[in-house]
């Protein structure tokens, strides 16, 4: 009686640290090294002072919510390389609309969020109906948005966002910043569509393989329409974020930040396969995390800009391959 | 799918059309695509049509459509190398710093730089097949890592001079040569890289192995290719060209800490209006290498329309969806 109830706490346990994305094991790993360097070369702040952790997650938050997008596409076996441009528009869209006006609030955040339902239709529509692939085919849009961003807002005032739209990035619900808030609840709207409903089921499907998908019944290129849509959103509430840190937008914030290539950097990191049909929000929440803690412990030790720069690429190699090179699938 | 239409009567004209038709349709959309955009570009610019501009053309175009042959070898196998661009920069920058303001150490430059391509490229290929990081990735890494180091090796700031027969490879031009008067010295440089990577891809088995590799890794392995090897030599070979394309950027442009950056996705872009398929298992080098001289006339083509530089980009972005949609319709392999 009591083996067999061993027995079965034992495979309940196992099945528990079976469903924790692998990357987490690295996440700690990292955050270890990091705090340990922190003690031994700096000043070991970020075990004693309590904003830093904070601040590891709110300079996650932009990155964080394009990410869950950006995992979502990526299941579908897509790839959203607009999301930086996309950022920027919403950016600029939403200081050059409100221009300082607390009134004019929603008004924005319901058009830059139908400019970003538009955008990802689109890069659907490109992908499933013209049969580019994603890569090329959101290179293309990106580059789109890019040159009419560039030749209609390179130069003069471009509006900014009243204080109380700031609120967003500054100020909090009690010790909890609004901003960790809105990336709890992306993640979790996320994790709810991928895993408890049918759409997620199909998403999946398809990213597995389309064939087989189609010939099941699904309606496919629906399915991933609705993926690049869900991508664009996310970045649109990225670009509301970064726009309510900065003050103002410019055509400049989404590639600086190379959320781009680094959405898809962390969600691979975080488990995502770039073939599709595998993968969560919560593995790429980890990835994210992994940024958040590497960027922290380099300022805390005062790297240099450039090895910084360096150390990541190096990072984030070595966060795939601790897992990947176990994999008996060929990568290429 | 060449069907021979043999008919008793030798003078069927329908059959001879058909037969035409089918070899037209035969075509790469590349070829009409270039010629299309060439007709344009010289309509607006009588220069560009004669030896002369044709010449400058070439100069310019060479460095991306050699990155474009190299990309190829890394896309036809299924992966994508993102770290050419950076290569180019960390080629740049490199070169001047080793030189130093010394002329002699011009073709030193030249030989340290080879073998940093070498290094990264099979690096790349490592990191690819032996710790299966996709190479989107992998190379996304190595983005970072040449691009910071090489920022960390000069210090950020610019240091020294490519001498000048350094900048000659990019920009000179052989005078006197018969019949067309003076040929560029990159258009020399596009032609051995060109014949060479010809050679190995369409002539050796090395081709038919990427290909291979690229359409379905499992199977290669199964049928005894030595899958990992095949993929190192890939990565190398793309590291290599975009070393000899950063040697013709610098020598066209000069140093410059930007010189490199988007080339990458361009060459990409190239290779894919070239006809090469993402994810691998299709591509030739001719038509890659005519994909990024049409990416090139298309730049002058928008130059010459007098367009801004950011409406540049948005057509551009247009024109790269249009043509790989174009040539989709032809060259489906799946959905």
């Amino acid at each position: 009686m009591t083996t067999k109830t061993m027995i079965g706490n034992e495979i309940k346990r196992e099945n528990i640290f079976k469903k924790i994305p692998q990357v987490y094991y690295f996440l700690v790993i990292v955050t270890i090294v990091g705090i340990t360097l922190d003690q031994v070369f700096a000043n070991g702040n970020i075990l004693s002072n309590p904003v830093i952790l904070r601040n590891i997650l709110v300079r996650s938050v932009a990155l964080g919510i394009v990410a869950v997008g950006q995992t979502f596409v990526m299941i579908g076996a897509s790839i959203d390389l607009s999301v930086a441009y996309t950022i920027s528009l919403t950016a600029v869209m939403t200081s050059l609309i409100i221009q300082g006006d607390p009134a004019r609030t929603p008004m924005v955040i319901v058009i830059v969020l139908l400019t970003g339902a538009f955008v990802g239709l689109i890069n659907g529509l490109v992908v499933t109906k013209l049969n580019v692939n994603a890569f090329i085919a959101t290179l293309g849009t990106g580059l789109v948005i890019k040159g009419i961003l560039n030749g209609t807002f390179s130069s003069g005032s471009m509006g900014s966002v009243p204080k109380s739209f700031q609120a967003l990035g500054y100020e909090g619900f009690g010790p909890v910043p609004y901003s960790i808030i809105l990336l709890v609840a992306v993640l979790l709207i996320g994790w709810f569509i991928l895993s408890w409903t049918k759409y997620g089921a199909h998403l999946y499907a398809v990213g597995g393989n389309i064939l087989i998908g189609r010939l099941s019944g699904l309606r496919t290129s629906r399915v991933l329409i609705g993926a690049h849509i869900i991508s664009s959103l996310t970045a649109v509430f990225s670009g509301l974020f970064i726009v309510s840190r900065l003050g103002a937008g410019t055509p400049w914030v989404g590639p600086d930040g190379i959320y781009d290539l680094e959405s898809v950097a962390t969600t691979v990191i975080g488990g995502t396969a770039l073939s599709g049909g595998r993968g969560g929000v919560f593995g790429t929440l980890a990835g994210v995390l992994i940024f958040g803690v590497i960027d922290t412990v380099f300022n805390q030790l005062g790297v240099d800009t450039y090895l910084k720069m360096v150390l990541r690429g190096a990072i984030i190699i070595l966060a795939v391959a601790s897992y990947s090179v176990r994999s008996k699938r060929e990568a290429a | 799918m060449s069907i021979q239409v043999e008919k008793p009567t030798s003078l069927n004209m329908l059959g001879l059309l058909a037969n035409i038709w089918a070899w037209v349709r035969k075509i790469p959309p590349v070829y009409p695509i270039f010629l299309l955009i060439a007709i344009g570009v010289s309509q607006l610019n009588p220069n560009f049509a004669t030896v002369n501009g044709i010449m400058a053309f070439i100069r310019r175009a060479a460095p991306l459509v050699i990155l474009a042959m190299g990309q190829l070898f890394v896309l036809a196998s299924g992966g994508f190398d993102l770290s050419q661009g950076s290569v180019v920069t960390l080629t740049i920058i490199g070169s001047a710093l080793i030189m130093h303001n010394h002329e002699e150490y011009t073709y030193l430059a030249i030989a340290i730089m080879l073998g940093f391509g070498i290094v990264i490229g099979l690096v790349n290929g490592f990191v690819v097949a032996y710790l299966k990081v996709p190479s989107l990735i992998a190379t996304l890494g190595m983005l970072l890592l040449v691009k910071g180091g090489g920022l960390y090796w000069t210090g950020g700031a610019p240091k020294g001079y490519l001498s000048e027969a350094y900048r000659f490879i990019g920009r000179g031009y052989i005078d006197n040569v018969p019949l067309i008067g003076r040929f560029p010295v990159s258009g020399i440089v596009l032609l051995v890289v060109a014949t060479i990577l010809i050679i190995l891809f369409h002539k050796t088995n090395l081709g038919k192995q990427i290909l291979a590799i690229g359409d379905n890794a499992q199977a290669a392995k199964l049928s005894g290719i030595k899958v990992r090897q095949i993929r190192m030599i890939a990565f190398m070979i793309s590291a290599i060209t975009a070393i000899i394309a950063g040697i013709l950027v610098g020598g066209y442009g000069g140093s410059s800490y930007t010189a490199g950056e988007g080339y990458e996705m361009q060459s990409v872009s190239a290779a894919v209006i070239g006809g090469a398929l993402l994810l691998g298992g299709k591509g030739s080098v001719y038509d890659v290498a005519f994909g990024g001289l049409t990416l090139e006339a298309m730049v002058s083509l928008l130059n010459l329309l007098g367009l801004p530089k950011p409406y540049r980009d948005a057509v551009q972005g247009l024109i790269i969806i249009g043509a790989v949609a174009y040539a989709g319709l032809r060259t489906r392999k799946r959905d």
